[in-house]
C-alpha cells in the first residue's frame, strides 16, 4: 500500500485512541478538578471495567450486540458504585489530603490489579464486537484526466471502530451538558471553586464528592468498556493507560475539560501515527519527556487557566 | 542534650551490634535475607532524606537505583572495569542524573513533582529498555562471580557479601544521622515543616532542596550498585514504578523523617511478603492492603509512633 492511504488508516486508528484516551482522561480530570484528589488507581477502573464487560457478556450470552448493550450499561455503573463506596470508606477519612490520598490509591492500584489477577486469571479474553460489518475506505488518486475516487484493495475500517468514535462524542457532549446545564453540574462547579463555601450553602459536599469520585471512575469504566472488542481484557491493561491519560490531562491543563478533550486528540492522533510509522517505545520516550517538561515549563498545561 | 546523643548512639550502635552478631548466629537462609534488606534499607533510608526529611514526595526514585545499577554492570560488562572503579561509575551515575533531574524537577511543587519524578523514571525505564542491546532489556544480565571481586574478597561469598552490605548499610545509616543533626538536616526539616518562613528567614531553600535530591539520588544509586555487584543481576525490573513504590511504602512502614524507620519498613514488609507468598501468591494484594492502611490508621509507622508515645528526641 502507498503512504496516503496508509496514513488515513493510521488516522484512524489515531482517532479511536482519541475517543478512548478523551473518555478516561476526562474522568481523571474531573476527580482532580472537584476534589483535587489524584487518582493513581484511574487506569484499574478501567481495567475493571474491560473485565466487567467480559464477565457480563459472558453472563448474558444473548447474542454479541445484545450482550454488548447491557455491558455498556451495567459495567460502569458496577464500578462507579465501586468507587463510590472506595470514596467514602477510605479517601473521606484521609480528609483528601493529597499526598496520603496519593498513597493510598497507589494501594488501590495494587489491591485491584491483583484481586483481578485472582479472580479473573491472567489471560486475555476478548469479547465479539456487537457489529463486525468492514466498511471499504475510499481513496482519491490523480490519475490521467483529473480526479478518480476508486477503493484500494484492503483500506477498510471495522464498523464498531467508527462506532466508538461516535459513542466517545455523544458521552463527552452529555457530560459537558451535565456540567454546564444541570443543576448537579452546578453543584459540582460550586464544589469545585470552593468546597468550605458550598457546604456554608448547604451542598453536601461528601456526597458531591463521592458523587464524582463515582462519576470519573464510571468514564475510565466505559472506555474500558469500548475498547474490549478491540483489544482484549486483560489484568495489566491499566498502566499505559494510566500513564496515557495522566499525559493528556497534564497537557490540557490540569482541571480543565476542553483542554483535556484537545489533548487526547492531539495525543491518541499522534501516538497513532507514530507507532504505525516509527519503533513504539522511542514515541513514548520521547512522548513522556516531552508532557515532563511541558510540567517543567508551563505547569498550568497547555490550555489551563493559570493556578490560583 | 549529652543524655540525647548518648541514646542515640545506643539505639543505632545497638542495632549494628545486633546486624554484627546475626552474622554469626543467624541461619543460612535469614543470612541471606538480612543481606538483601540491608542493601534495600540503604535504598530506603536514602529516599528517607528527601521523602522524610525535606517532604518532598518523588514517584520515580527507581530511576536512580538502576542509574546506579546498570552504571556499575554496564562498566563491568562493557567497559571492562574492576568492581571498585565500576561502583564509583555507578555513583556518579546517579549523582549526575539526580543534578539534572533536581534541576528540572524542582521547578514543579506538590503533585507536579510526583508526576514529573515518575515521567522521568519512565522515559529511564523505557530507555533501558529500548537500548536492549547493551541492557538486554528485561531479561537482564548476570554478573559473573570472577567479576565481583572486589580488593580480593569475593563478594559471590554469602560471608563476604553480608559483611559487604553491614558496611554499606552502616556507612548510609551515620551518614543520614550525620546529615540530620547538621545544620543542613535541620534546614531541611524546616523546609518540609514551612517553606515559606524558612525563605524568609533568608535560608535558600531552592539550593537545600537539590541538596537533598542529589544526596537522596546519590545514596540510592550506591544502593542499587551496590545491589548489582553483590547479587550479580542487573535487569530492567530494577527501574519499573514498583521499585519506586516499594521505598515509599518501606519508609512510611518504619516512620517518616526518622533515621532507623527505613531499615524497620524493609526488615518488616520483606518478612510480610515472604511470609505471604508462602500463603497466597498474589503478594502485592498485601503490599496494597499495608499502603492503604497505613495512610489511614499509622502515617508516622512504626518509629513515628515510638517518637509520638516514647522518645520525643528519636533522630
Amino acid at each position: 500500500m502507498e503512504f496516503g492511504p496508509h496514513l488515513m488508516l493510521a488516522m484512524i486508528e489515531g482517532a479511536v485512541m482519541a475517543a478512548v484516551l478523551a473518555l478516561m482522561a476526562s474522568g481523571l480530570s474531573l476527580v482532580f478538578g472537584v476534589m483535587r484528589v489524584v487518582n493513581v488507581a484511574h487506569g484499574e477502573f478501567y481495567m475493571l471495567g474491560a473485565v466487567a464487560a467480559w464477565v457480563v457478556t459472558d453472563l448474558v450470552g444473548a447474542g454479541p450486540a445484545w450482550s454488548f448493550a447491557a455491558a455498556l450499561i451495567l459495567a460502569p455503573l458496577c464500578i462507579g458504585t465501586l468507587a463510590a463506596a472506595i470514596d467514602m470508606s477510605v479517601l473521606k477519612r484521609l480528609s483528601y489530603d493529597p499526598e496520603r490520598t496519593i498513597v493510598a490509591t497507589i494501594g488501590l492500584l495494587y489491591i485491584l490489579q491483583q484481586a483481578t489477577l485472582m479472580g479473573y486469571g491472567a489471560d486475555a479474553r476478548p469479547v465479539a464486537a456487537p457489529f463486525d460489518t468492514r466498511i471499504a475506505l475510499p481513496w482519491v488518486e490523480w490519475a490521467q484526466g483529473g480526479l478518480a475516487l476508486y477503493w484500494p484493495w484492503g483500506l477498510s475500517v471495522t464498523a464498531y471502530k467508527l462506532f466508538v468514535i461516535a459513542a466517545a462524542i455523544v458521552i463527552l457532549l452529555g457530560l459537558r451538558l451535565l456540567m454546564t446545564r444541570s443543576r448537579i453540574g452546578l453543584v459540582m462547579r460550586a464544589t469545585r471553586i470552593d468546597g468550605e463555601m458550598a457546604l456554608a450553602f448547604g451542598i453536601p459536599v461528601e456526597r458531591v464528592y463521592a458523587l464524582v469520585f463515582g462519576l470519573g471512575a464510571g468514564l475510565a469504566a466505559l472506555a474500558g468498556v469500548l475498547v474490549v472488542p478491540i483489544s482484549q481484557a486483560h489484568y495489566l491493561m491499566g498502566g499505559d493507560a494510566l500513564l496515557l491519560s495522566f499525559i493528556v490531562v497534564i497537557i490540557g491543563g490540569l482541571g480543565s475539560l476542553g483542554g483535556t478533550i484537545v489533548a487526547a486528540i492531539l495525543i491518541g492522533m499522534g501516538e497513532g501515527i507514530v507507532s504505525v510509522f516509527f519503533s513504539p517505545t522511542l514515541a513514548k520516550i520521547i512522548a513522556t519527556l516531552l508532557v515532563a517538561l511541558v510540567l517543567v515549563f508551563r505547569p498550568q498545561g497547555l490550555f489551563g487557566a493559570r493556578a490560583r | 542534650m549529652r543524655g540525647e546523643t548518648a541514646r542515640s548512639i545506643a539505639l543505632h550502635g545497638g542495632l549494628i551490634a545486633a546486624l554484627v552478631l546475626g552474622h554469626f548466629l543467624l541461619p543460612e537462609y535469614h543470612h541471606g535475607n538480612l543481606a538483601r534488606i540491608m542493601v534495600l534499607a540503604a535504598y530506603a533510608i536514602g529516599y528517607n532524606i528527601l521523602f522524610g526529611y525535606t517532604g518532598l514526595l518523588s514517584l520515580g526514585h527507581a530511576m536512580f537505583f538502576a542509574a546506579g545499577m546498570y552504571g556499575l554492570a554496564l562498566g563491568i560488562r562493557h567497559l571492562g572495569l574492576t568492581p571498585g572503579p565500576a561502583l564509583l561509575a555507578g555513583i556518579a551515575a546517579g549523582a549526575t542524573l539526580s543534578l539534572v533531574v533536581g534541576l528540572l524537577a524542582l521547578r514543579t511543587v506538590g503533585v507536579a513533582f510526583m508526576i514529573v519524578t515518575l515521567m522521568f523514571a519512565q522515559a529511564v525505564h523505557l530507555t533501558i529498555l529500548l537500548a536492549g542491546r547493551w541492557t538486554r532489556g528485561d531479561e537482564g544480565f548476570v554478573i559473573q562471580p570472577a567479576q565481583r571481586n572486589l580488593w580480593g574478597i569475593d563478594l559471590s561469598q554469602s560471608d563476604a557479601r553480608y559483611l559487604a552490605a553491614l558496611a554499606l548499610f552502616v556507612l548510609t545509616l551515620a551518614l543520614c544521622l550525620w546529615l540530620v543533626r547538621s545544620r543542613f538536616g535541620r534546614v531541611l526539616v524546616a523546609v518540609r515543616e514551612n517553606e515559606e518562613r524558612t525563605r524568609l528567614l533568608g535560608y535558600d531553600t531552592w539550593a537545600h532542596k537539590l541538596g537533598a535530591v542529589v544526596i537522596s539520588g546519590t545514596l540510592s544509586a550506591a544502593a542499587g550498585a551496590a545491589y548489582a555487584l553483590l547479587f550479580g543481576y542487573a535487569g530492567a525490573s530494577f527501574a519499573t514504578v514498583q521499585y519506586s513504590i516499594l521505598p515509599l511504602l518501606w519508609v512510611l512502614l518504619g516512620g517518616a523523617g526518622t533515621v532507623v524507620g527505613p531499615f524497620l519498613g524493609t526488615l518488616f514488609m520483606f518478612y510480610l511478603i515472604d511470609w505471604a507468598s508462602g500463603v497466597t501468591s498474589a503478594y502485592m494484594l498485601v503490599a496494597g492492603v499495608a499502603l492503604v492502611l497505613l495512610t489511614l490508621f499509622a502515617p508516622q509507622g512504626m518509629a513515628g509512633l515510638v517518637r509520638a508515645r516514647l522518645w520525643r528526641g528519636l533522630p
